[in-house]
């Protein structure tokens, strides 16, 4: 796919997403957690005005969807942000200043990856309690390694060429030379990664909401949508399928993005 | 008169072998010198170390770099920060990767000027495009707007140059500023360093490996091989009568325009040997 379409597909879907969440209440045709048990387990179109029909309870799934995206862009967006600076900070330290900062930063890496990270999220949560705030600290604490990574590999390999050099022989300190020269070279990549974080952060939030530790039952969640759906499979097919699909192309969009956005950064540095 | 750098018995390794052997140059307040030689003679070495950005892997076991009264070696980094790019400055060898390649000409431009001059954005700017005027790039404006890989090889040159002359620093280390121009560009570029150094009375330490650049726009000229000097004096004295058997050799190497039908000779084999002998490697 030519990296135009990538970056316009996939960034239109996320601001389509970003509308939504912010005007759910006014698209929403039901409050989503009204019951209904008299229309429980509705599917699409039966029962007037549920177009994606409802769960066990009664509730209208499209209305339900339309909430869960608040909490999926909100971890999204936070979480890959708040982990995106943590990690780059990091990286950059440990690529630039080497020695004891980067050996411990590696370390702290290699430790860090040596955990299963879905098992590492499960246990975060369970110790720090259920709830929206808890499910962003555990992806940033858990995520922040991803960028730590690239970061340092990038910062120290922009650090050996010449301009760096050049920049020292013009009496630069340290620091500037690492916030005015090599953070602009790093920067494409960071924004790659933190595109396809979002996406990652997506999941995570999903699965954590599968085994009921993201927020509370009383806001609906894709993750929590698919964990419902998941015990009346043969009986409303539809209750798993459409929080799986919106999951599934949000994951998409944001992983379309950020390949897009490398191909348009990639040649820029390369020329 | 006393030399603005004095370079005194210096000498410098890797783990494994020397770079400099026991080095010593002086070189005098407005005149162009010379540092020749083939690749691993140590000359960019030099320039290294009197700029204070040696590779990790290269020590100096000893000597002193004396420039203007201190000794650059025992000064502390933030003490030699405020010197570079102010009193010293570096034109580097390659204009390609030495300019960043996320930045804009602009910017990189001023970053002295305003850091280390501090002057504010727009004193800057107006300094830049006075200073790309000097060496002559036609639509200055347009150049601050560009990114690097916009510009030819000849024009980032040009950029460096104004660079390293913007705050007028008293000594230009220019570290093979044309081996990666070709050939037409490289007499330009060297005649805008000539009349750079002589406008603004600066004195240049040139390292160079073309004996042609060298009769161009040097006043003295110091031969390295191996790290060591093998020979030291005024250019046109040296060039006429070579006193080293390396210079002739290096001499006979070098292409003349006033005898092409002349061969060009390698360095001598035995030469070579004999030399490696003399400073023990």
């Amino acid at each position: 796919m030519p990296r135009d379409l990538r970056i316009w597909l996939g960034g239109g879907f996320i601001l389509f997403l970003i509308l939504i969440a912010i005007f759910a209440p006014l698209l929403a045709p039901f409050d989503p957690l009204e019951q209904d048990l008299m229309a429980a387990t509705a599917a699409p179109g039966v029962e007037p005005g549920h177009w994606l029909g409802t769960d066990s309870l009664g509730r209208d799934l499209l209305s339900r969807l339309i909430y869960g995206t608040r909490i999926a862009l909100t971890v999204a967006f936070v979480a890959a942000t708040l982990a995106c600076l943590l990690g780059t900070t990091l990286g950059l330290l440990a690529g630039y200043y080497r020695g004891w900062v980067d050996a411990g930063v590696s370390r702290l890496v290699d430790i860090w990856m040596a955990f299963p990270p879905v098992l590492l999220s499960i246990l975060l949560v369970a110790v720090l309690g259920a709830g929206l705030t808890s499910v962003i600290v555990a992806i940033v604490v858990i995520d922040w390694t991803r960028f730590a990574r690239v970061v340092r590999a990038e910062t120290k390999q922009q650090a050996r060429l010449e301009y760096a050099e050049a920049a020292s022989a013009l009496g630069m300190g340290r620091g500037a030379i690492l916030w005015r020269e090599v953070l602009p070279n790093v920067l494409p990549v960071v924004l790659v990664l933190l595109s396809l974080e979002m996406g990652i952060a997506v999941i995570v939030e999903a699965i954590l909401s599968f085994v009921g530790l993201s927020v509370s039952t009383d806001m609906p969640t894709w993750g929590g949508m698919i964990a419902e759906g998941r015990q009346i499979i043969y009986q409303a097919w539809w209750v798993l399928v459409f929080p799986l699909g919106a999951l599934f192309l949000t994951v998409l969009a944001f992983n379309q993005l950020g390949d897009g956005l490398r191909q348009w950064l990639d040649p820029m540095l390369k020329r | 008169m006393s030399p603005v750098i004095d370079i005194r018995n210096l000498s410098a390794r890797t783990a494994v072998s020397p770079i400099l052997r026991d080095v010593s140059l002086s070189v005098n307040a407005g005149e162009v010198m010379a540092l020749v030689g083939e690749s691993g003679a140590g000359k960019s070495t030099i320039a290294k170390a009197v700029l204070g950005i040696l590779p990790t892997g290269i020590k100096v076991t000893g000597g002193n770099i004396i420039f203007e009264g201190t000794d650059l070696l025992v000064l502390s980094p933030p003490k030699l920060r405020e010197m570079l790019g102010v009193r010293i400055a570096l034109i580097p060898q390659d204009p390609l990767t030495s300019l960043n390649p996320a930045r804009r000409i602009g910017n990189q431009l001023t970053d002295g000027l305003r850091l280390r001059a501090g002057m504010n954005r727009k004193q800057a700017f107006d300094k830049a495009l006075s200073l790309l005027n000097d060496v002559h790039i036609r639509e200055p404006e347009r150049v601050l707007e560009r990114y690097p890989h916009e510009l030819s090889g000849g024009m980032r040159q040009r950029v460096l140059i104004a660079q390293a002359f913007s705050l007028n620093p008293h000594v230009v280390i220019a570290d093979e500023p044309t081996t990666a121009l070709d050939v037409t560009v490289q007499k330009q570029v060297l005649r805008l360093i000539r009349d750079m150094q002589r406008e603004h009375k600066t004195t240049l330490l040139f390292v160079t490996h073309d004996l042609g650049v060298v009769a161009q726009i040097c006043d003295r000229m110091t031969v390295l091989y191996g790290g060591k000097v093998l020979e030291q004096g005024v250019t046109a004295e040296i060039l006429a009568n070579p006193q080293s058997s390396y210079t002739r050799a290096l001499l006979a190497a070098s292409p003349r325009y006033d005898q092409p039908e002349q061969s060009l000779k390698p360095v001598p084999e035995t030469l070579i040997a004999e030399l490696k002998r003399e400073i023990g490697a």
